[in-house]
């Protein structure tokens, strides 16, 4: 498996670089263009585990949706054309980052995993389909996320709607 | 492995053994070569259509100076656009005004890699082919969002935000009615699809159809949704502090973006690349012509809308319409008997013809107020 072992190393050498680059980018543009690098490398170590369908939702959802998102909030913001200089809360954001960072890295070390033996799956679209639809599905809990979803869209547009 | 051999590919996988990257990397370069001559070839031939169409279209003559009727005109121009000064704006974000051409340049290129121009794709077969096209397809509009700001220019950033609402908005009706296709196919792999169309799609989904090419078209920017690159308002939108070889990115993504929607209505609604006596690629060819044909056409007839207009046709009208699309062939999938195609067909025409009507009269494009 070394054309695996390659690539898992290249996605995982550019995402994390990519990841750095979010947090140590002065210019906030930028630092949503690196996020999408980040987006897309760990789409494709989704596609090298046989993750085909969901590498390529996280490309849609994340790349095409919330990145355009978060690029079109930037261009709201104020002194967009300087990339919109980072304000005086520093410290504190490298304090809160760090005590999350050493929460996930102690929950990742200390869960006991389980390794699947079975082999991956060649067609995953039909068994994700009737995981979600078939007998015993997924399908309220999916509804009901996308209900709340929208709960939330509804409420933030009450929220800043002018009388 | 996402990755199955196209075409008689069987003898590298017999040579080499299938985890050897080295076969692999043969596969990938021979067909990436074939694509990339197969896109600039088309493009090219889509410039020379347009412009000698349009000309026709407009009772001129169009360029017709160059070989036999002004055939070379495309070529003649992309080497005088290469050969250009390269430009950039002292103001600008450099590295981003680089990268934004080649941002939207790359995946465009890879919706090709799963187009079906004969029995199995070149590059992938994906299982998930139409899904992979829409997922790729969406990364574009970062690239075009990076060349409006980095070029530190407001009428190019106007024209980057207005292509963003657009894409946003005409993703949700282009997406609905791909549905109905995937359920009559039953697959979402391209090569099934062109597979289960015995009957051509267009047939059993105009009002899919309809939808689909409106909904492309506006997400390719052509005219008459050209809103983000509209000349009288805003120079050239997003690319207006481009030129040189850059520009020539982009003008070619243009064209790319127009071929790609072109081989996906073909493959979704036009029965790819069957029908008979010709060869399979040949059939693939002249649908996507003619697909293309007809885009020139509404262009050269239709005037340019507003932007009130542009978003309130893809939520007033094409989302409605694409919902009761889809209801409709959900119901006619599992209710429908297998043995009567033709009644199928009417019926959906029918609605097809019924729907369009009523929603023209339910609302006229902005009753000529302008909100935005």
């Amino acid at each position: 498996m070394i054309g695996f072992d390659v690539a898992f190393w290249i996605l995982a050498i550019i995402g994390v670089i990519a990841a750095l680059m979010v947090v140590f980018l002065r210019n906030v543009f930028r630092s949503a263009l690196s996020l999408i690098l980040c987006f897309l490398s760990v789409a494709g170590i989704y596609f090298t585990l046989s993750a085909d369908f969901l590498g390529a939702v996280q490309i849609l959802v994340y790349v095409g949706g919330i990145s355009v998102l978060i690029i079109l909030a930037i261009m709201l913001t104020r002194e967009v054309q300087r990339g919109s200089p980072s304000n005086k809360l520093r410290i504190p954001a490298f304090i809160v980052a760090i005590v999350f960072l050493g929460v996930v890295g102690y929950t990742l070390l200390n869960t006991p995993w389980q390794l699947s033996t079975a082999a991956p799956l060649e067609h995953t679209t039909a068994n994700i389909a009737s995981k979600l639809l078939g007998e015993g599905g997924f399908i309220l809990p999916v509804e009901i996320a996308a209900t709340l979803l929208l709960a939330a869209i509804l409420g933030a547009i009450v929220l800043v709607r002018e009388k | 492995m996402i990755t199955s051999p196209g075409l008689n590919l069987e003898q590298y996988w017999q040579i080499l053994p299938p985890d050897w990257p080295g076969g692999f990397l043969w596969h990938w370069l021979v067909f990436t070569i074939i694509i990339i001559v197969f896109v600039l070839l088309l493009v090219m031939g889509y410039i020379w259509l347009e412009r000698r169409g349009m000309g026709r279209m407009q009772a001129r003559l169009g360029p017709n100076r160059l070989g036999p009727f002004g055939l070379l005109q495309p070529v003649a121009d992309a080497v005088k656009v290469l050969i250009k000064e390269d430009l950039v704006p002292t103001n600008a974000d450099k590295v981003v005004h680089l990268l934004a051409p080649i941002v939207a340049f790359t995946p465009t290129l890879m919706i090709f890699a799963v187009v079906p121009f004969q029995n199995g794709a070149l590059l992938a077969d994906l299982n998930i082919g139409i899904l992979y096209v829409v997922a790729i397809s969406s990364v574009s509009t970062v690239g075009v969002f990076m060349a409006g700001w980095g070029s530190n220019n407001k009428y190019s950033l106007l024209g980057a935000m207005r292509n963003v609402a657009a894409v946003v908005s005409y993703e949700i009706p282009l997406v609905l009615s791909i549905i109905g296709v995937v359920l009559i196919a039953g697959s979402l792999s391209l090569n099934q699809i062109v597979l289960a169309q015995d009957i051509p799609f267009i047939l059993l989904q105009p009002l899919g159809f309809l939808l689909f090419f409106i909904a492309g078209c506006a997400e390719i920017n052509r005219s008459p949704f050209d809103l983000m690159e509209a000349d009288s308002e805003l120079v050239a939108g997003f690319h207006t502090e481009y030129s040189g070889m850059k520009f020539a990115l982009f003008y070619l993504v243009e064209y790319a973006e127009a071929l790609a929607i072109a081989s996906i209505i073909t493959t979704l609604f036009l029965g790819g690349w069957r029908g008979p006596l010709l060869p399979p690629w040949l059939w693939f060819v002249i649908k996507v012509i003619i697909v293309f044909f007809v885009m020139v056409w509404t262009r050269s007839t239709l005037p340019r809308v507003r932007i009130d207009q542009l978003m309130a046709l893809a939520w007033k009208f094409l989302l409605p319409l694409a919902l009761i699309n889809l209801l409709i062939t959900g119901i006619q999938v599992l209710a429908w008997p297998d043995a009567l195609p033709w009644g199928v067909i009417f019926l959906n025409f029918a609605i097809a013809v019924v729907l369009v009507l009523l929603w023209s009269k339910l609302f006229k494009l902005g009753w000529g107020r302008v909100e935005v």
